[in-house]
């Protein structure tokens, strides 16, 4: 068992940049998530912890070891790779046992190690099979398995659900916190898809264009982004993004009224930014924002309304139902002042 | 499904019709070939006994007296295995760094590669000969003629390798260093077991290309390490008039390479088309 340190981790190839000094401590037994949009780096950050990739500069230690240059194998990690990564021409059993065997563990103690894996995963019906009679969901089973086998302090996991289909996405999700739950390790996991991220983890780091954007408790990072960046990509459907008129304190974005006060007047623009679920309908005095309803997606539990406003901008709601408007009417609604979240225009960064 | 089973009829009779002619073509000097090891010398040059003639096997039956075939038989195999095993042990690494750890010249180096053959074998001939005879003391011996062979097929084994090799997702070998291979298990264990059909097929390509090859064989060698290459060329033009007997040794000699071919051709077909299908 054991935390993670990363300290002013650059990589470079060649002459261009790709990590700019990453900074992230990670506690023993957490579940973190690197969550970012493709491009910004959660892969080779993981990569380089894994010691798949060189590390150009800074420091990565797991527990009390500097791991720059320590073999992978050495490092007390393993890793469940995107397309699995089994090898194709070894049964089951020995995709897991492939690892052990370097190791020269001893034969009895590998098998005591699959069997208990196996049975963990409920794979034990196949362990004679060749991946290639195995289904997606089960490959992905068995590449969890030669991660558990190795008993590992940290395990790193590379997008591990993109390649199943929806329904077995949210079954293998559990399964993946039940394991956590089970071995109590620490585990690195790398995704695209903030509802993974938030369901999942400890703690988020979101990351862009090699930077770290912002770390924290997935609530934290729902109800209070660091900057409009992780606002609009945390949160399903993003944040609606307004400009706003300010005077004084108060901040208006076009309705009757105004969305709030600022704690003091700003010195640059004001941009808002309010959750899809957060807006409420209500009379037109009292609205902070109207539209004209667009359209409506019908999502069963609760719907998605998009409505356009005057200046032909567009916004949307999530709420559960509003039957008793129909396309073309114009709509008010009004938020709690609590909830909505103020940026500067220029940094980006949140105004508190 | 009678969409789909539509063809046309012209298809479906020109096409394999024209496979036959192309295939007959390509077969026709062989097939001559083999028609007149069975012929005794005097009725070989004779045009009205091209189809009709009196079957004799003297020809085979006395080749070892008259060209003593088994010393150059016993040369191209041996030449033929060493340098196609010499060029796999050389090739199997360089294309698997290449492959899998490719740096920025990697693409140039292939380029480079393949340029070797471009350079017409003509223009170096004299340079070869001579420093091969006058400089290193090592012409007609097997280990030039192993040199030679090595080193031309090398880059397209090189290149066949990597293609190969290239299919194989990268992340399998890096779920091997996860697990702890070294270089040569990641080789030995996970390589080549996954690369088995191309390698079987560069490895067949490979030899067929040494057993045939001609131009160097005939000219870096006089007794000592002499293939059947030279064997048939030597005997081309002091002997032109016994053409049975030449045919007969002829057929000895490009007779196991077909064979081979023959009896691997679903998995040259494979290994050549490989990269074309996908």
């Amino acid at each position: 068992m054991a935390g993670l340190t990363i300290r002013n981790v650059i990589k470079s190839y060649g002459d261009v940049e790709v990590m700019h000094g990453v900074d992230l401590d990670i506690d023993d037994g957490e579940f973190v998530v690197f969550v970012g949009p493709s491009g910004c780096g959660k892969s080779t950050l993981l990569r380089m912890i894994a010691g798949l990739e060189e590390i150009s500069g800074g420091e990565i230690s797991i527990g009390d070891r500097v791991v720059n240059e320590v073999a992978p194998s050495k490092r007390g990690v393993a890793m469940v790779f995107q397309t699995y990564a089994l090898y194709p021409h070894m049964t089951v059993y020995n995709n897991m046992a492939f690892g052990l065997k370097q190791a020269k563990t001893p034969k009895d103690e590998i098998d005591r190690r699959v069997q208990q894996a196996a049975k963990v995963l409920d794979i034990v019906d196949y362990l004679d099979r060749t991946p290639r009679a195995l289904s997606g969901g089960q490959r992905q089973r068995v590449a969890i398995g030669r991660a558990i086998v190795r008993e590992p302090e940290v395990f790193l996991f590379d997008e591990p659900l993109s390649n199943l289909d929806a329904a077995l996405r949210g079954q293998t999700r559990l399964e993946i916190a039940r394991l956590h739950e089970r071995l109590g390790s620490t585990m690195i996991y790398v995704t695209h898809d903030q509802v993974e991220a938030m369901t999942l983890a400890d703690k988020i780091v979101v990351l862009r264009l090699g930077h770290v954007e912002q770390v924290g408790k997935p609530m934290d990072l729902y109800s209070k982004p660091d900057n409009l960046f992780v606002a609009q990509f945390i949160g399903s459907p993003a944040m609606n993004i307004f400009n706003s008129t300010v005077s004084g304190k108060s901040v208006s974005i076009g309705g009757e009224k105004g969305v709030g006060e600022l704690q003091e007047a700003p010195q640059n623009g004001v941009v808002v930014g309010i959750r899809p679920e957060h807006l409420t309908t209500c009379k037109k005095s009292e609205a902070v924002i109207s539209g004209k309803l667009e359209l409506i997606e019908q999502l069963g539990d609760h719907i998605i309304a998009h409505l356009i406003r005057d200046d032909k901008s567009e916004f949307i709601v999530k709420t559960e139902h509003f039957a008793e408007f129909s396309r073309g009417d114009l709509m008010h609604f009004t938020i709690d002042a609590d909830r909505v979240h103020y940026f500067d225009e220029k940094s980006e960064k949140r105004i508190s | 499904m009678a969409i789909v089973s539509q063809k046309s009829k012209f298809g479906s009779i020109a096409r394999p019709t024209m496979a036959w002619v192309v295939g007959l073509i390509f077969f026709f000097p062989i097939f001559w070939l083999a028609f007149t090891s069975f012929k005794t010398d005097a009725d070989a040059v004779k045009p009205e006994f091209l189809f009709f003639f009196t079957p004799t096997l003297d020809n085979y039956l006395n080749m070892a007296e008259n060209y003593d075939y088994w010393r150059f038989a016993a040369n191209s195999v041996i030449t033929t295995t060493f340098a196609t095993a010499f060029t796999l042990f050389v090739g199997v690494p360089a294309a698997y760094a290449m492959a899998f750890n490719p740096s920025r010249h990697t693409k140039d180096i292939l380029m480079w590669m393949l340029s070797t053959k471009m350079l017409p074998a003509a223009a170096v001939l004299y340079p070869m000969t001579f420093l091969t005879k006058n400089f290193l003391g090592v012409f007609d011996t097997h280990f030039l003629i192993i040199i030679v062979l090595s080193l031309i097929n090398l880059p397209i084994v090189i290149w066949m390798l990597f293609t190969y090799f290239k299919e194989i997702p990268k992340e399998i070998i890096e779920a091997g260093k996860m697990d702890g291979v070294n270089t040569w298990g990641e080789i030995k264990d996970i390589l080549l077991p996954l690369a088995w059909g191309g390698l079987a097929s560069t490895a067949l390509l490979c030899f067929i290309f040494a057993w045939n090859e001609a131009y160097w064989t005939v000219r870096l060698t006089t007794t000592e390490a002499a293939t059947l290459s030279k064997l048939i060329e030597g005997n081309r033009a002091p002997e032109g008039l016994f053409f049975g007997r030449l045919s007969a040794v002829s057929m000895a000699a490009v007779g196991p390479i077909v064979v081979l071919g023959w009896f691997c051709q679903k998995q040259l077909v494979q290994g050549l088309t490989f990269g074309a299908v996908k």
